[in-house]
Protein backbone atom coordinates (compact mmCIF):
# COMPACT_ATOMS: atom_id res chain seq x y z
CA UNK A 1 0.00 0.00 0.00
CA UNK A 2 0.66 3.72 -0.33
CA UNK A 3 0.46 3.99 3.56
CA UNK A 4 3.50 3.17 4.54
CA UNK A 5 5.31 5.88 2.21
CA UNK A 6 2.77 8.17 2.89
CA UNK A 7 3.39 7.80 6.23
CA UNK A 8 7.05 8.54 6.46
CA UNK A 9 6.99 11.79 3.83
CA UNK A 10 3.67 13.73 4.95
CA UNK A 11 4.61 13.65 8.34
CA UNK A 12 7.96 13.38 8.91
CA UNK A 13 10.51 15.86 7.84
CA UNK A 14 13.33 13.94 9.28
CA UNK A 15 14.07 9.58 10.04
CA UNK A 16 13.36 10.66 13.23
CA UNK A 17 9.33 10.45 12.69
CA UNK A 18 10.32 6.94 10.77
CA UNK A 19 12.36 5.69 13.35
CA UNK A 20 9.63 6.18 15.84
CA UNK A 21 7.27 4.23 13.86
CA UNK A 22 9.42 1.20 13.84
CA UNK A 23 9.80 1.18 17.05
CA UNK A 24 6.04 1.09 17.54
CA UNK A 25 4.99 -2.50 17.55
CA UNK A 26 1.83 -1.97 16.93
CA UNK A 27 2.08 0.02 13.63
CA UNK A 28 5.15 -2.43 12.67
CA UNK A 29 2.52 -5.71 13.06
CA UNK A 30 -0.67 -3.83 11.31
CA UNK A 31 1.43 -2.70 8.73
CA UNK A 32 2.80 -6.31 8.45
CA UNK A 33 -0.67 -7.28 7.84
CA UNK A 34 -2.26 -4.95 6.03
CA UNK A 35 1.34 -5.23 3.53
CA UNK A 36 -0.20 -9.33 3.61
CA UNK A 37 -3.56 -8.50 2.57
CA UNK A 38 -2.92 -5.47 0.31
CA UNK A 39 -0.04 -7.88 -1.41
CA UNK A 40 -2.49 -10.87 -1.95
CA UNK A 41 -4.95 -8.13 -3.61
CA UNK A 42 -3.02 -6.67 -5.83
CA UNK A 43 -1.44 -9.69 -7.26
CA UNK A 44 -4.22 -11.84 -7.03
CA UNK A 45 -4.64 -13.34 -10.50
CA UNK A 46 -0.70 -14.25 -10.03
CA UNK A 47 -1.04 -15.62 -6.38
CA UNK A 48 -4.66 -17.44 -6.61
CA UNK A 49 -4.24 -20.93 -7.61
CA UNK A 50 -7.48 -21.54 -9.07
CA UNK A 51 -9.86 -19.26 -10.73
CA UNK A 52 -12.08 -18.30 -7.85
CA UNK A 53 -15.70 -18.19 -9.59
CA UNK A 54 -14.72 -21.61 -11.48
CA UNK A 55 -17.02 -24.48 -10.14
CA UNK A 56 -16.16 -27.79 -9.66
CA UNK A 57 -19.30 -29.99 -8.99
CA UNK A 58 -17.04 -33.38 -8.76
CA UNK A 59 -15.18 -31.57 -5.88
CA UNK A 60 -17.48 -30.13 -3.50
CA UNK A 61 -16.74 -29.75 0.20
CA UNK A 62 -13.53 -30.33 0.44
CA UNK A 63 -12.00 -30.47 3.56
CA UNK A 64 -8.27 -27.71 4.37
CA UNK A 65 -5.15 -29.25 4.24
CA UNK A 66 -5.06 -29.77 7.73
CA UNK A 67 -7.93 -32.75 7.42
CA UNK A 68 -7.36 -36.15 6.37
CA UNK A 69 -9.51 -36.06 3.68
CA UNK A 70 -8.10 -32.95 1.85
CA UNK A 71 -7.26 -32.70 -1.96
CA UNK A 72 -3.68 -31.46 -3.02
CA UNK A 73 -3.93 -28.27 -4.61
CA UNK A 74 -6.66 -26.65 -2.49
CA UNK A 75 -5.38 -25.52 0.31
CA UNK A 76 -8.13 -24.34 2.26
CA UNK A 77 -10.50 -26.56 0.95
CA UNK A 78 -13.58 -25.96 -1.48
CA UNK A 79 -16.75 -25.15 -1.02
CA UNK A 80 -20.42 -25.87 -2.08
CA UNK A 81 -20.01 -25.53 -5.67
CA UNK A 82 -16.33 -26.60 -5.43
CA UNK A 83 -14.71 -23.65 -5.73
CA UNK A 84 -11.01 -22.84 -4.26
CA UNK A 85 -11.76 -21.08 -1.14
CA UNK A 86 -8.10 -20.18 -1.37
CA UNK A 87 -8.70 -18.30 -4.85
CA UNK A 88 -12.03 -16.86 -3.54
CA UNK A 89 -10.25 -15.33 -0.28
CA UNK A 90 -7.37 -13.96 -2.01
CA UNK A 91 -10.41 -12.09 -4.97
CA UNK A 92 -12.00 -11.15 -1.76
CA UNK A 93 -9.36 -8.97 -0.11
CA UNK A 94 -8.87 -7.23 -3.27
CA UNK A 95 -12.68 -5.94 -2.68
CA UNK A 96 -12.55 -5.05 0.93
CA UNK A 97 -9.11 -3.37 0.25
CA UNK A 98 -10.66 -1.59 -2.96
CA UNK A 99 -13.65 -0.83 -0.61
CA UNK A 100 -12.03 0.25 1.97
CA UNK A 101 -9.22 2.60 0.87
CA UNK A 102 -11.56 4.13 -1.55
CA UNK A 103 -14.93 4.84 1.13
CA UNK A 104 -12.17 6.25 3.39
CA UNK A 105 -10.82 8.71 0.85
CA UNK A 106 -14.30 9.37 -0.45
CA UNK A 107 -15.25 9.91 3.62
CA UNK A 108 -11.91 11.60 4.24
CA UNK A 109 -12.15 13.69 1.18
CA UNK A 110 -15.61 15.15 2.14
CA UNK A 111 -15.39 15.10 6.33
CA UNK A 112 -11.69 16.62 5.59
CA UNK A 113 -13.04 20.06 3.22
CA UNK A 114 -15.93 20.76 6.00
CA UNK A 115 -14.24 20.05 8.79
CA UNK A 116 -11.29 22.56 7.83
CA UNK A 117 -13.61 25.12 7.09
CA UNK A 118 -15.91 25.08 10.09
CA UNK A 119 -12.89 25.26 12.07
CA UNK A 120 -11.06 27.88 10.13
CA UNK A 121 -13.60 30.09 8.86
CA UNK A 122 -15.86 29.36 12.47
CA UNK A 123 -19.42 31.65 12.67
CA UNK A 124 -22.00 30.65 10.78
CA UNK A 125 -19.93 27.93 8.30
CA UNK A 126 -19.14 26.45 11.71
CA UNK A 127 -22.73 26.68 12.79
CA UNK A 128 -24.34 24.97 9.63
CA UNK A 129 -21.89 22.63 9.25
CA UNK A 130 -21.71 21.33 13.14
CA UNK A 131 -25.27 21.11 12.81
CA UNK A 132 -25.38 18.85 9.70
CA UNK A 133 -22.99 16.63 11.76
CA UNK A 134 -25.15 16.46 14.67
CA UNK A 135 -28.55 15.56 13.01
CA UNK A 136 -26.57 12.79 10.78
CA UNK A 137 -24.87 11.43 13.59
CA UNK A 138 -28.71 10.76 14.95
CA UNK A 139 -29.37 8.34 12.36
CA UNK A 140 -28.59 4.87 12.86
CA UNK A 141 -25.21 4.20 10.55
CA UNK A 142 -25.80 0.53 9.29
CA UNK A 143 -29.33 1.03 8.99
CA UNK A 144 -28.68 4.15 7.05
CA UNK A 145 -26.08 2.28 4.94
CA UNK A 146 -28.60 -0.55 4.28
CA UNK A 147 -31.38 1.73 3.15
CA UNK A 148 -29.02 3.73 1.23
CA UNK A 149 -27.32 1.06 -0.80
CA UNK A 150 -31.40 -0.61 -1.28
CA UNK A 151 -32.29 2.57 -2.76
CA UNK A 152 -28.91 3.62 -5.24
CA UNK A 153 -29.02 -0.48 -5.73
CA UNK A 154 -26.51 -2.83 -5.07
CA UNK A 155 -22.82 -3.05 -6.31
CA UNK A 156 -19.27 -1.81 -5.11
CA UNK A 157 -20.08 1.99 -6.44
CA UNK A 158 -22.92 2.17 -3.77
CA UNK A 159 -21.22 0.51 -0.99
CA UNK A 160 -18.29 3.30 -1.36
CA UNK A 161 -20.65 6.10 -1.59
CA UNK A 162 -22.87 4.48 1.25
CA UNK A 163 -19.90 4.44 3.98
CA UNK A 164 -18.95 8.20 2.68
CA UNK A 165 -22.16 9.51 3.11
CA UNK A 166 -22.84 8.12 6.44
CA UNK A 167 -19.02 8.48 8.23
CA UNK A 168 -17.44 11.44 6.55
CA UNK A 169 -19.11 13.07 10.24
CA UNK A 170 -16.27 11.40 11.38
CA UNK A 171 -13.43 12.89 9.78
CA UNK A 172 -15.85 16.34 10.15
CA UNK A 173 -15.64 16.58 13.51
CA UNK A 174 -12.09 15.37 14.59
CA UNK A 175 -10.83 17.83 11.55
CA UNK A 176 -12.65 21.12 12.92
CA UNK A 177 -11.13 20.47 16.34
CA UNK A 178 -7.91 19.90 15.21
CA UNK A 179 -7.78 22.93 13.09
CA UNK A 180 -9.48 24.93 15.67
CA UNK A 181 -6.32 24.65 17.85
CA UNK A 182 -4.06 25.59 14.66
CA UNK A 183 -5.71 28.23 14.49
CA UNK A 184 -4.51 29.19 17.72
CA UNK A 185 -0.92 28.26 16.78
CA UNK A 186 1.38 31.62 16.39
CA UNK A 187 2.70 30.20 13.35
CA UNK A 188 -1.23 31.15 11.95
CA UNK A 189 -0.33 34.62 13.13
CA UNK A 190 2.75 35.00 11.78
CA UNK A 191 1.32 33.72 7.91
CA UNK A 192 -1.47 36.64 8.12
CA UNK A 193 1.81 39.02 9.63
CA UNK A 194 3.54 38.26 5.95
CA UNK A 195 0.32 38.54 3.98
CA UNK A 196 -0.69 35.20 3.03
CA UNK A 197 -4.66 35.20 2.27
CA UNK A 198 -7.41 32.48 4.36
CA UNK A 199 -7.91 30.32 2.03
CA UNK A 200 -3.68 30.16 1.78
CA UNK A 201 -3.40 29.55 5.11
CA UNK A 202 -5.95 27.50 5.45
CA UNK A 203 -4.97 24.87 2.33
CA UNK A 204 -1.11 25.49 2.77
CA UNK A 205 -0.32 26.13 6.18
CA UNK A 206 -2.63 24.67 8.54
CA UNK A 207 -3.84 21.58 6.20
CA UNK A 208 -0.24 20.65 6.57
CA UNK A 209 -0.08 20.52 9.74
CA UNK A 210 -3.72 18.30 10.26
CA UNK A 211 -2.26 15.63 7.89
CA UNK A 212 -0.75 13.50 10.92
CA UNK A 213 -4.23 12.96 11.96
CA UNK A 214 -5.64 12.53 8.74
CA UNK A 215 -3.26 9.45 8.39
CA UNK A 216 -4.48 8.04 11.54
CA UNK A 217 -8.39 8.80 11.19
CA UNK A 218 -8.13 7.06 7.41
CA UNK A 219 -6.58 4.25 8.81
CA UNK A 220 -9.25 3.37 11.32
CA UNK A 221 -12.16 4.31 8.65
CA UNK A 222 -10.33 1.96 6.54
CA UNK A 223 -10.85 -0.86 9.41
CA UNK A 224 -14.74 0.43 9.77
CA UNK A 225 -15.31 0.31 5.50
CA UNK A 226 -13.89 -3.44 6.00
CA UNK A 227 -16.95 -4.40 8.29
CA UNK A 228 -19.24 -2.47 6.77
CA UNK A 229 -18.35 -3.99 3.46
CA UNK A 230 -18.72 -7.51 4.89
CA UNK A 231 -21.81 -6.75 6.63
CA UNK A 232 -23.29 -5.23 3.20
CA UNK A 233 -22.24 -8.50 1.17
CA UNK A 234 -23.78 -10.66 3.49
CA UNK A 235 -27.05 -9.14 3.25
CA UNK A 236 -26.33 -9.34 -0.35
CA UNK A 237 -26.07 -5.45 -0.94
CA UNK A 238 -22.76 -5.61 -2.63
CA UNK A 239 -21.68 -7.29 -5.33
CA UNK A 240 -23.18 -10.77 -7.28
CA UNK A 241 -23.24 -13.69 -4.83
CA UNK A 242 -21.06 -15.76 -7.28
CA UNK A 243 -18.35 -13.05 -7.25
CA UNK A 244 -16.52 -13.67 -3.91
CA UNK A 245 -16.68 -11.15 -1.25
CA UNK A 246 -15.66 -12.24 2.32
CA UNK A 247 -19.30 -11.05 3.70
CA UNK A 248 -21.02 -13.25 0.62
CA UNK A 249 -18.94 -15.89 1.86
CA UNK A 250 -19.51 -15.80 5.37
CA UNK A 251 -23.41 -15.42 4.27
CA UNK A 252 -23.18 -18.49 1.94
CA UNK A 253 -21.29 -20.58 4.46
CA UNK A 254 -23.62 -20.09 6.95
CA UNK A 255 -25.88 -22.50 5.43
CA UNK A 256 -23.33 -25.47 5.58
CA UNK A 257 -22.02 -24.65 8.94
CA UNK A 258 -22.88 -28.21 10.29
CA UNK A 259 -20.85 -30.33 6.97
CA UNK A 260 -18.11 -27.68 6.25
CA UNK A 261 -17.59 -24.92 9.16
CA UNK A 262 -14.50 -23.79 7.48
CA UNK A 263 -16.56 -21.93 5.13
CA UNK A 264 -17.89 -19.79 7.03
CA UNK A 265 -14.86 -19.71 9.93
CA UNK A 266 -12.14 -18.85 7.19
CA UNK A 267 -13.54 -15.32 5.48
CA UNK A 268 -14.79 -14.14 9.21
CA UNK A 269 -10.38 -14.91 10.47
CA UNK A 270 -9.89 -12.64 7.37
CA UNK A 271 -12.42 -9.91 8.55
CA UNK A 272 -11.04 -10.03 11.97
CA UNK A 273 -7.34 -10.08 10.51
CA UNK A 274 -7.44 -7.09 8.47
CA UNK A 275 -9.57 -5.10 10.64
CA UNK A 276 -7.33 -5.92 14.06
CA UNK A 277 -4.59 -4.93 11.76
CA UNK A 278 -5.86 -1.42 10.51
CA UNK A 279 -7.10 -0.49 14.42
CA UNK A 280 -3.80 -1.38 15.64
CA UNK A 281 -2.08 0.31 13.26
CA UNK A 282 -4.48 3.11 13.70
CA UNK A 283 -4.06 3.60 17.46
CA UNK A 284 0.30 2.85 16.97
CA UNK A 285 0.17 6.13 14.44
CA UNK A 286 -1.75 7.94 16.56
CA UNK A 287 1.04 7.02 19.34
CA UNK A 288 3.98 7.60 17.50
CA UNK A 289 2.72 10.59 15.08
CA UNK A 290 1.60 12.66 18.14
CA UNK A 291 4.85 14.09 19.04
CA UNK A 292 4.88 15.23 15.36
CA UNK A 293 1.40 16.85 15.84
CA UNK A 294 2.35 18.46 19.60
CA UNK A 295 5.75 19.45 17.94
CA UNK B 1 9.08 66.95 19.99
CA UNK B 2 11.40 65.16 18.03
CA UNK B 3 13.70 66.22 15.55
CA UNK B 4 12.33 64.82 12.53
CA UNK B 5 11.86 67.85 10.14
CA UNK B 6 8.09 68.50 9.96
CA UNK B 7 7.20 67.31 6.42
CA UNK B 8 7.80 63.81 7.50
CA UNK B 9 5.22 62.62 9.21
CA UNK B 10 5.27 59.95 11.50
CA UNK B 11 5.39 55.89 9.71
CA UNK B 12 3.12 54.87 12.58
CA UNK B 13 0.35 56.86 14.83
CA UNK B 14 -1.84 55.04 17.16
CA UNK B 15 -4.26 57.56 18.00
CA UNK B 16 -6.33 57.44 21.70
CA UNK B 17 -6.73 53.83 20.78
CA UNK B 18 -9.40 51.95 22.85
CA UNK B 19 -10.04 48.30 22.65
CA UNK B 20 -12.20 46.30 24.86
CA UNK B 21 -12.72 42.58 25.14
CA UNK B 22 -16.27 41.86 24.65
CA UNK B 23 -17.49 39.36 27.56
CA UNK B 24 -20.71 37.92 27.94
CA UNK B 25 -21.71 40.40 30.40
CA UNK B 26 -19.67 43.10 29.74
CA UNK B 27 -16.64 44.25 27.94
CA UNK B 28 -13.12 44.40 29.42
CA UNK B 29 -11.09 47.16 28.93
CA UNK B 30 -7.36 46.31 27.64
CA UNK B 31 -6.50 49.54 26.30
CA UNK B 32 -7.42 52.76 27.47
CA UNK B 33 -6.80 55.42 24.93
CA UNK B 34 -2.95 54.81 24.35
CA UNK B 35 -1.42 57.21 21.71
CA UNK B 36 2.17 56.73 20.64
CA UNK B 37 4.00 57.93 17.26
CA UNK B 38 6.77 56.64 15.90
CA UNK B 39 9.03 58.31 13.52
CA UNK B 40 10.97 56.50 10.05
CA UNK B 41 14.10 55.10 11.33
CA UNK B 42 13.06 54.95 14.84
CA UNK B 43 13.46 52.50 17.41
CA UNK B 44 10.04 53.01 20.05
CA UNK B 45 9.90 50.77 22.87
CA UNK B 46 7.25 49.77 24.32
CA UNK B 47 7.60 48.60 28.43
CA UNK B 48 5.71 47.49 31.39
CA UNK B 49 4.65 44.40 32.93
CA UNK B 50 3.27 41.46 32.14
CA UNK B 51 -0.75 42.18 31.27
CA UNK B 52 -0.20 45.59 30.57
CA UNK B 53 -1.39 45.49 26.93
CA UNK B 54 1.79 45.49 25.01
CA UNK B 55 1.11 42.61 22.81
CA UNK B 56 -2.71 43.48 22.59
CA UNK B 57 -1.01 46.94 20.80
CA UNK B 58 1.45 45.07 18.76
CA UNK B 59 -1.97 43.20 17.23
CA UNK B 60 -4.00 45.83 17.02
CA UNK B 61 -1.31 47.96 15.23
CA UNK B 62 -0.92 44.26 12.73
CA UNK B 63 -4.72 43.85 12.37
CA UNK B 64 -4.47 40.23 14.04
CA UNK B 65 -6.37 40.95 17.66
CA UNK B 66 -8.35 38.35 18.70
CA UNK B 67 -11.73 38.00 17.04
CA UNK B 68 -13.59 38.87 20.25
CA UNK B 69 -11.39 41.92 20.53
CA UNK B 70 -13.45 45.48 20.06
CA UNK B 71 -11.85 48.45 18.84
CA UNK B 72 -14.28 51.09 20.89
CA UNK B 73 -12.61 54.00 19.82
CA UNK B 74 -9.18 55.52 18.38
CA UNK B 75 -7.41 54.78 15.55
CA UNK B 76 -4.07 53.43 13.95
CA UNK B 77 -2.68 55.48 11.17
CA UNK B 78 0.25 53.35 8.98
CA UNK B 79 1.93 56.60 6.85
CA UNK B 80 -0.93 58.95 7.50
CA UNK B 81 -3.56 56.59 6.52
CA UNK B 82 -5.92 55.03 8.72
CA UNK B 83 -5.49 51.69 8.83
CA UNK B 84 -7.59 50.74 11.43
CA UNK B 85 -10.79 49.31 10.32
CA UNK B 86 -8.44 47.81 7.06
CA UNK B 87 -10.52 45.20 4.86
CA UNK B 88 -8.94 41.88 4.62
CA UNK B 89 -7.67 42.16 1.48
CA UNK B 90 -6.31 45.71 1.11
CA UNK B 91 -4.82 44.88 4.77
CA UNK B 92 -3.10 41.75 3.00
CA UNK B 93 -1.51 43.99 0.83
CA UNK B 94 -0.14 46.22 4.00
CA UNK B 95 1.50 42.97 5.48
CA UNK B 96 4.94 42.29 4.16
CA UNK B 97 6.04 45.15 2.27
CA UNK B 98 4.19 47.64 4.73
CA UNK B 99 4.78 46.04 7.83
CA UNK B 100 5.98 42.76 9.22
CA UNK B 101 6.16 41.13 12.92
CA UNK B 102 9.21 39.49 15.07
CA UNK B 103 7.19 37.42 16.91
CA UNK B 104 7.90 36.49 20.85
CA UNK B 105 8.23 32.47 20.42
CA UNK B 106 10.85 31.43 17.65
CA UNK B 107 9.55 27.60 18.80
CA UNK B 108 5.93 28.29 17.34
CA UNK B 109 6.00 31.02 15.03
CA UNK B 110 7.54 29.28 12.14
CA UNK B 111 5.34 26.24 10.64
CA UNK B 112 6.44 22.89 12.12
CA UNK B 113 5.33 21.41 8.17
CA UNK B 114 7.16 23.31 5.77
CA UNK B 115 11.02 23.68 5.10
CA UNK B 116 13.30 27.11 6.35
CA UNK B 117 13.63 28.15 2.68
CA UNK B 118 9.95 27.52 1.45
CA UNK B 119 8.80 29.90 4.26
CA UNK B 120 10.90 32.35 3.15
CA UNK B 121 10.89 32.40 -0.27
CA UNK B 122 7.34 32.20 -0.33
CA UNK B 123 7.04 35.81 1.05
CA UNK B 124 9.66 36.60 -1.46
CA UNK B 125 7.56 35.69 -4.30
CA UNK B 126 3.95 36.77 -3.04
CA UNK B 127 5.50 40.12 -2.43
CA UNK B 128 7.80 40.88 -4.77
CA UNK B 129 7.09 38.79 -7.68
CA UNK B 130 10.08 36.64 -7.76
CA UNK B 131 10.18 33.34 -9.71
CA UNK B 132 11.70 30.62 -8.06
CA UNK B 133 14.58 30.61 -8.56
CA UNK B 134 15.33 34.36 -7.54
CA UNK B 135 13.75 33.66 -4.70
CA UNK B 136 15.95 30.95 -3.80
CA UNK B 137 19.07 33.01 -4.31
CA UNK B 138 17.63 35.85 -2.70
CA UNK B 139 16.69 33.61 0.64
CA UNK B 140 19.99 32.47 1.10
CA UNK B 141 21.17 36.10 1.03
CA UNK B 142 18.59 36.93 3.43
CA UNK B 143 20.17 33.72 5.56
CA UNK B 144 23.86 34.94 4.88
CA UNK B 145 22.47 38.77 6.09
CA UNK B 146 20.65 37.58 9.55
CA UNK B 147 24.30 35.37 10.23
CA UNK B 148 23.38 31.61 9.67
CA UNK B 149 26.51 29.52 9.12
CA UNK B 150 25.84 27.12 5.75
CA UNK B 151 22.49 28.73 4.57
CA UNK B 152 22.22 25.95 1.59
CA UNK B 153 21.71 23.24 4.39
CA UNK B 154 19.64 25.18 6.41
CA UNK B 155 16.82 25.76 3.75
CA UNK B 156 16.52 21.94 3.33
CA UNK B 157 15.87 21.82 7.13
CA UNK B 158 12.45 21.78 9.16
CA UNK B 159 12.09 24.42 12.26
CA UNK B 160 12.49 22.32 14.93
CA UNK B 161 15.98 20.86 13.44
CA UNK B 162 17.09 24.30 14.09
CA UNK B 163 18.12 26.21 17.65
CA UNK B 164 15.96 29.19 18.77
CA UNK B 165 18.32 31.39 18.34
CA UNK B 166 18.46 30.33 14.83
CA UNK B 167 14.58 30.01 14.83
CA UNK B 168 14.95 33.52 15.71
CA UNK B 169 17.20 34.63 13.21
CA UNK B 170 15.08 32.99 10.32
CA UNK B 171 11.91 34.97 12.09
CA UNK B 172 13.86 38.04 11.40
CA UNK B 173 14.81 37.69 7.89
CA UNK B 174 11.08 36.65 6.98
CA UNK B 175 9.99 40.33 8.76
CA UNK B 176 12.56 42.04 7.08
CA UNK B 177 12.48 40.30 3.66
CA UNK B 178 10.16 42.49 1.83
CA UNK B 179 11.79 45.98 2.83
CA UNK B 180 8.76 46.90 5.36
CA UNK B 181 8.70 50.51 6.81
CA UNK B 182 7.92 48.94 9.77
CA UNK B 183 8.41 45.93 12.58
CA UNK B 184 6.23 44.70 15.55
CA UNK B 185 8.83 43.01 17.84
CA UNK B 186 7.04 41.34 20.41
CA UNK B 187 9.43 40.66 23.05
CA UNK B 188 11.81 38.96 20.27
CA UNK B 189 14.63 37.91 22.73
CA UNK B 190 12.37 36.57 26.15
CA UNK B 191 12.65 33.17 24.89
CA UNK B 192 16.25 32.93 23.99
CA UNK B 193 19.32 32.44 26.11
CA UNK B 194 21.60 35.29 27.70
CA UNK B 195 24.34 34.58 25.23
CA UNK B 196 21.44 33.72 22.11
CA UNK B 197 19.69 37.16 23.48
CA UNK B 198 22.47 40.17 22.94
CA UNK B 199 23.49 38.09 19.60
CA UNK B 200 19.88 38.77 18.38
CA UNK B 201 19.06 41.98 19.82
CA UNK B 202 22.25 43.14 17.61
CA UNK B 203 21.29 41.62 14.49
CA UNK B 204 17.92 43.69 14.78
CA UNK B 205 19.58 47.02 15.72
CA UNK B 206 21.92 46.04 12.60
CA UNK B 207 19.12 44.59 10.66
CA UNK B 208 16.62 47.90 11.57
CA UNK B 209 19.81 50.36 10.56
CA UNK B 210 20.28 48.79 7.41
CA UNK B 211 17.27 49.12 6.04
CA UNK B 212 16.01 52.17 8.25
CA UNK B 213 12.57 50.69 9.60
CA UNK B 214 10.76 51.70 12.32
CA UNK B 215 10.47 49.26 14.95
CA UNK B 216 7.44 49.17 17.18
CA UNK B 217 10.11 47.34 19.59
CA UNK B 218 7.92 45.43 23.33
CA UNK B 219 9.37 44.78 26.26
CA UNK B 220 9.17 43.83 30.23
CA UNK B 221 12.90 44.83 29.99
CA UNK B 222 14.35 48.21 30.40
CA UNK B 223 17.65 46.76 29.87
CA UNK B 224 16.77 45.67 26.33
CA UNK B 225 14.98 49.25 25.69
CA UNK B 226 18.09 51.26 26.93
CA UNK B 227 20.48 49.38 24.75
CA UNK B 228 18.17 49.24 21.37
CA UNK B 229 15.15 52.24 21.76
CA UNK B 230 15.58 55.70 20.90
CA UNK B 231 12.00 56.69 22.34
CA UNK B 232 10.14 54.74 24.91
CA UNK B 233 6.40 54.57 26.11
CA UNK B 234 5.94 53.00 29.29
CA UNK B 235 2.74 51.35 29.65
CA UNK B 236 0.33 49.98 32.57
CA UNK B 237 -3.02 48.89 32.83
CA UNK B 238 -3.70 49.92 28.76
CA UNK B 239 -3.01 53.28 29.75
CA UNK B 240 0.17 55.33 28.12
CA UNK B 241 1.93 57.01 31.84
CA UNK B 242 4.70 58.48 29.44
CA UNK B 243 6.55 58.98 26.68
CA UNK B 244 10.15 59.95 26.06
CA UNK B 245 13.61 60.13 24.81
CA UNK B 246 15.26 56.76 26.14
CA UNK B 247 18.14 58.72 27.74
CA UNK B 248 15.89 61.17 29.43
CA UNK B 249 12.95 57.98 30.47
CA UNK B 250 15.67 55.96 31.96
CA UNK B 251 17.68 59.23 33.63
CA UNK B 252 15.07 61.75 34.74
CA UNK B 253 12.11 59.48 34.86
CA UNK B 254 8.66 61.66 35.21
CA UNK B 255 6.68 58.86 36.88
CA UNK B 256 6.86 56.68 40.35
CA UNK B 257 6.22 53.83 38.19
CA UNK B 258 8.98 54.21 35.88
CA UNK B 259 10.90 54.63 38.88
CA UNK B 260 10.01 51.82 39.90
CA UNK B 261 10.35 49.77 37.15
CA UNK B 262 13.99 50.53 36.88
CA UNK B 263 14.60 49.89 39.97
CA UNK B 264 13.16 46.78 39.40
CA UNK B 265 15.71 46.15 36.25
CA UNK B 266 19.19 44.07 36.96
CA UNK B 267 22.29 46.44 35.54
CA UNK B 268 24.90 45.40 34.10
CA UNK B 269 26.78 48.35 35.56
CA UNK B 270 26.00 47.33 38.80
CA UNK B 271 25.81 43.44 39.08
CA UNK B 272 24.03 42.26 41.92
CA UNK B 273 22.92 45.31 43.04
CA UNK B 274 19.58 45.55 44.97
CA UNK B 275 16.62 44.43 43.06
CA UNK B 276 13.43 46.07 44.20
CA UNK B 277 10.09 44.91 43.06
CA UNK B 278 7.18 47.26 41.82
CA UNK B 279 5.81 48.11 45.12
CA UNK B 280 2.26 46.23 45.91
CA UNK B 281 0.87 50.24 47.21
CA UNK B 282 2.10 51.90 43.47
CA UNK B 283 -0.18 49.42 41.47
CA UNK B 284 -3.12 49.13 43.53
CA UNK B 285 -3.46 52.92 42.90
CA UNK B 286 -2.60 52.47 38.90
CA UNK B 287 -5.12 50.41 39.18
CA UNK B 288 -7.74 52.25 40.86
CA UNK B 289 -6.47 55.16 38.84
CA UNK B 290 -7.74 52.66 35.59
CA UNK B 291 -10.80 51.57 37.41
CA UNK B 292 -11.90 55.42 38.39
CA UNK B 293 -11.44 55.82 33.50
CA UNK B 294 -13.31 53.36 33.25
CA UNK B 295 -15.89 54.82 34.81
CA UNK B 296 -15.58 58.08 33.73
CA UNK B 297 -15.50 56.79 30.59
CA UNK B 298 -18.55 55.01 31.35
CA UNK B 299 -20.75 58.07 32.45
CA UNK B 300 -19.69 59.67 29.37
CA UNK B 301 -21.16 57.51 27.32
N1 LIG C 1 -7.21 36.58 23.47
C1 LIG C 1 -7.49 37.23 24.61
N2 LIG C 1 -8.71 37.12 25.18
C2 LIG C 1 -9.00 37.75 26.32
N3 LIG C 1 -8.14 38.53 26.99
C3 LIG C 1 -6.90 38.70 26.48
C4 LIG C 1 -6.50 38.05 25.28
N4 LIG C 1 -5.23 38.39 25.03
C5 LIG C 1 -4.85 39.19 26.03
N5 LIG C 1 -5.84 39.39 26.90
C6 LIG C 1 -5.79 40.24 28.10
O1 LIG C 1 -5.33 41.50 27.71
C7 LIG C 1 -4.47 42.05 28.69
C8 LIG C 1 -3.18 42.47 28.04
O2 LIG C 1 -2.52 41.35 27.54
P1 LIG C 1 -1.17 41.46 26.72
O3 LIG C 1 -1.32 42.47 25.66
O4 LIG C 1 -0.79 40.11 26.30
O5 LIG C 1 -0.15 41.99 27.83
P2 LIG C 1 1.44 42.07 27.76
O6 LIG C 1 1.87 41.73 26.40
O7 LIG C 1 1.75 43.47 28.14
O8 LIG C 1 1.94 41.12 28.79
C9 LIG C 1 -4.28 40.96 29.73
O9 LIG C 1 -5.09 41.30 30.84
C10 LIG C 1 -4.78 39.72 29.09
O10 LIG C 1 -5.39 38.90 30.04
MG1 LIG D 1 3.12 40.15 25.74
Amino acid sequence: MAEAAAVTGAASPTGGTARRLLANPRVVLGGAVLVFFALAALFAPLIAPHDPVEQDLLLQYVPPAWSDKAEAGYLFGTDNLGRDILSRLIYGARVALFVAVAAAAAAGLLGTALGLLAGYLGGWVDTVISRLVEIWMAFPAVLLSIVLVAVMGTGLHSVIIAIAVIDWTRFCRVVRAETMAQKQQDYVASAVTVGLGRMRILWREILPNVLPLLIVLFTLEMGIAVIVEAILSYVNLSLASDFPTWGGMISDGRKYVNQAPWLMILPILCVIALVLALNALGDGLKDALDPVMRR
Amino acid sequence: MTATPPAVGPTLSVRDLHLAIAGRRRDTPILRGVSLDIAPGEVHGLVGESGAGKTMIGKAVLGIQPSRARIAAGSVLFDGRDITHLPERERRRLMGRGMGLIPQDPMTSLNPAHRIGAQIADVLRLHLGLDRAAAGARTLELLNEVHIRAPERVVRQYPHELSGGMRQRVSIAIAFACRPKLIVADEPTTALDVTVQRQVLALIKRMQAQEDASILFVTHDLGVVAKICDRVTVLHGGRVLETGATRRIVEAPGHDYTRALIAATPRHDRPGGLLRPVPEALTARLDAEALAYDAARGSHG
